[in-house]
């Protein structure tokens, strides 16, 4: 069979064409911008004719995904972890209608926030929503247990969260490849109410998902995706899940560890394995990528059996992701860190490109904000989020998307005028639209600065629904024409864009002020294609 | 065999580009190999490092435990002190010498360079200096590669096999000149 080189995102891409989706459902998110990515470009996927478009946001994309499920096809839906929170209220409720066609939930973790503002641990929503999760501890396991997830999820008539991490998402490796499987034909589910969330039909949809439980356990248990490995040395046990086991095995070069390893790839977690282990180990190591979830089930309360290791205990750093040296030591192997950064070596913060229309935004605004003094200024989720750093020092908050909006209206509403949001184009499509509609309806004095540089800039350039829109989206929302502002964000507009500001942060009502120049890199990469 | 590189630079610098040719011919020699790239935020300017780890059996770790690197490739020298924790005792450092300048408290050049000389095992190229000389100036990445031939234990003609591939869809002329750099680079290395 042909072994390609992919990285983890994209062995689930691949996966997800081999085993027959015929739609793929995503808004991008760093670690899991990629899977889009590389299905968008895939050959595969243009003649089967795959869907493959972005969507507004992780809500709508896991909508469309649960209606391709009710439709008989199967469909994957694609997002970072914070994205599971957007996409919540669709997530929990298809675990209460449960899938017909296979519905596979892809949430990439981002523990050390690389690239993003928590590491919460998806695991718990499958906890919650009570489905199977599937967590691969390599390339080819990422492309496996994608398969699996599919059959799984028609099998059991249930959604599948499918959680990897960073450094599986973004770390390369051969794959090897099955043979591929055609997509379903539309079909409508036996049940045809099992879609309907009535109350009197939701309380029976709840019950079955409780029934299933006990066959997913028991697949699960039975998993070959599950191992225990044995071995002589009971001193302790060990139990790694996803690609904690890289780490573990890292530590014995010839990939023999003295002591027993249940090794998890799949929950809800297999009981009788660890029942085993606490049998006949004298004590348990847990080793999560992520939060000490399996670690806590394990203590309960009152911690009074069996000794357990972990993030909870300092065996293991309580926050951040694992690596081997963190590892080694929780297994009382020597350290092997080299020489230290020298002191002359000086930090390397991220910042906005050489030439960035946000530089410009910023400038303008720092200006035309000062006489009101500092802290008015409610920033969003994007690369606009480093203004914060100098030597711009322009923002004051970042919480989630469209937050910049809807924080300005509550400062606003308490007293701190004039306030002012400045929020992506794509974010704002994302969403920030019901936010501005709110201040609408009450005219808030604020002043909303949508930094539009017509892409989804810190992905790496996909896709913006707002590309031609945001005016049209403004004025359909009721904003005032006068108060909607284009601006060209360039230095030798400086003092034009540093006067229509200083305008709007004088009224008292809803502006909004769009600066436009493309990205840059976006620009770029344009230009580079045109000379080809 | 196996060999753990840690390829260093700042984002937009194209380390990549040198992470993708010795992959690729590490695949055409039949090893095994993990690549773990840095995505998204720091991707801005901000410092970026890639492991490589090739084998003759099967990679545990996508990362590199630290003071296990073999080499730190680097394409711009503060950089490539950024990794030291990384490196093995006996481990090389194979760095550009031109100095990537994005902050305001960029050290101090001489300083910057003695503390690159006093390294045990370093090769500290002016790669883009030999690459404007061969007439591609874009191609200093190239010579960053050739000086680290050396050290790869991967076939030299297999590289060269791989640069092929990878720039033949832009003309011959190209192809020629970047092994024309690889060669370069590794000649440099030789000498030290």
């Amino acid at each position: 069979m042909q072994k390609l080189l992919l990285l983890g995102d994209e062995a689930i891409g691949q996966a997800a064409l081999d085993a027959g989706i015929s739609g793929i459902y995503a808004y991008p998110g760093t670690p899991s911008t990629e899977i889009m990515e590389y299905i968008q470009v895939s050959k595969q996927a243009e003649e089967s004719k795959v869907h493959r478009q972005w969507s507004a946001n992780e809500k709508t994309a896991m909508e469309a995904a649960i209606g391709m499920s009710y439709a008989g096809k199967r469909a994957i839906v694609c997002m970072k972890h914070v994205g599971l929170n957007v996409a919540a209220d669709a997530f929990m409720n298809a675990a209460i209608t449960g899938a017909n066609g296979g519905l596979v939930v892809l949430a990439a973790d981002d523990p050390s926030m690389h690239s993003s503002q928590n590491e919460q641990d998806s695991r718990y929503y499958g906890h919650f929503a009570i489905i199977p999760i599937f967590e691969p501890s390599n390339q080819q396991e990422a492309y496996d247990m994608t398969i699996e997830a599919f059959n799984f999820s028609e099998k059991h008539k249930i959604p599948v969260l499918l959680r990897v991490t960073t450094r599986l998402a973004h770390s390369r490796s051969g794959v090897v490849c099955k043979t591929k499987r055609p997509q379903n034909e539309v079909k409508l589910p036996d049940n045809p109410k099992q879609f309907i969330l009535l109350p009197a039909i939701a309380r029976k949809q709840y019950k079955e998902l409780l029934d299933k439980q006990t066959t997913i356990k028991k697949d699960i248990e039975n998993s070959l995706f599950n191992a225990y490995i044995d071995a002589k040395d009971k001193s302790m046990g060990i139990i790694t899940t996803g690609i904690a086991y890289n780490y573990l095995m890292e530590n014995y070069p010839e990939r023999i560890c003295p002591y027993p390893i249940l090794k998890i790839t799949q929950y809800p977690v297999p009981e009788k394995q660890i029942a085993k282990m606490a049998d006949e180990c004298s004590c348990i190591l847990v080793m999560e990528e992520g939060y000490p979830i399996i670690e806590e089930q394990l203590r309960g309360l009152l911690n009074r059996c069996l000794t357990i290791k972990g993030r909870l205990d300092g065996s293991l750093p309580r926050v951040g992701e694992l690596n081997a040296n963190v590892v080694a030591h929780a297994l009382g192997l020597p350290d092997t860190q080299g020489e230290k950064i020298p002191d002359i070596v000086a930090p390397r913060p991220p910042a906005l490109c050489l030439g960035c229309p946000h530089i410009d935004s910023y400038n303008a605004l720092n200006e035309a904000i000062t006489p009101y003094g500092k802290g008015r200024v409610f920033s969003d989720i994007g690369c606009y989020t480093l203004g914060a750093l100098p030597p711009y020092n322009a923002i004051y908050a970042c919480v989630d998307m469209g937050a910049s909006i809807t924080m300005a209206k509550g400062a606003s509403d308490a007293g701190l005028q004039p306030t002012v949001a400045v929020i992506g184009d794509s974010t704002f499509c994302h969403s920030g639209i019901t936010s501005l509609f709110d201040c609408v309806m009450e005219n808030t004095p604020i002043t909303v600065m949508i930094l539009d540089n017509s892409t989804t800039g810190m992905t790496g350039g996909q896709k913006s629904h707002g590309v031609g829109r945001l005016e049209s989206i403004c004025l359909g929302l009721g904003v005032e024409k006068e108060h909607i502002r284009i601006l060209k964000p360039l230095p030798n507009q400086h003092q034009t864009n540093v006067n229509i500001i200083a305008e709007e942060l004088k009224y008292k009502g809803v502006s909004v002020i769009i600066p436009q120049r493309e990205c840059v890199q976006t620009l770029k990469k344009r230009m580079k294609a045109k000379n080809k | 065999m196996n060999i753990d590189i840690i390829l260093a630079g700042v984002g937009g610098q194209g380390i990549l580009s040198i992470a993708t040719i010795i992959g690729n011919t590490a695949v055409r020699q039949g090893l095994f190999l993990k690549q773990a790239e840095v995505h998204g935020m720091s991707q801005r300017g901000g410092d970026v490092q890639s492991h490589l780890r090739l084998s003759d059996k099967e990679i545990a770790s996508d990362l590199i435990p630290m003071g296990k690197a073999d080499l730190i490739i680097s394409v711009e020298p503060m950089e490539a002190l950024r990794y030291l924790p990384m490196l093995k005792p006996d481990g090389w450092v194979i760095t550009n010498t031109n100095p990537f300048i994005n902050i305001p408290n960029y050290p101090d050049n001489n300083l910057l360079m003695n503390r690159i000389h006093a390294l045990k095992n370093k090769i500290a190229i002016d790669a883009d200096q030999i690459a404007k000389d061969l007439g591609s100036a874009r191609s200093s990445n190239m010579v960053i590669l050739g000086a680290t031939t050396p050290f790869l234990k991967l076939k030299f003609e297999d590289l060269e096999k791989t640069i092929e591939d990878t720039f033949i869809r832009k003309g011959q002329d190209i192809v020629n000149v970047n092994i024309a750099c690889l060669h370069a680079g590794r000649e440099f290395a030789m000498k030290k």
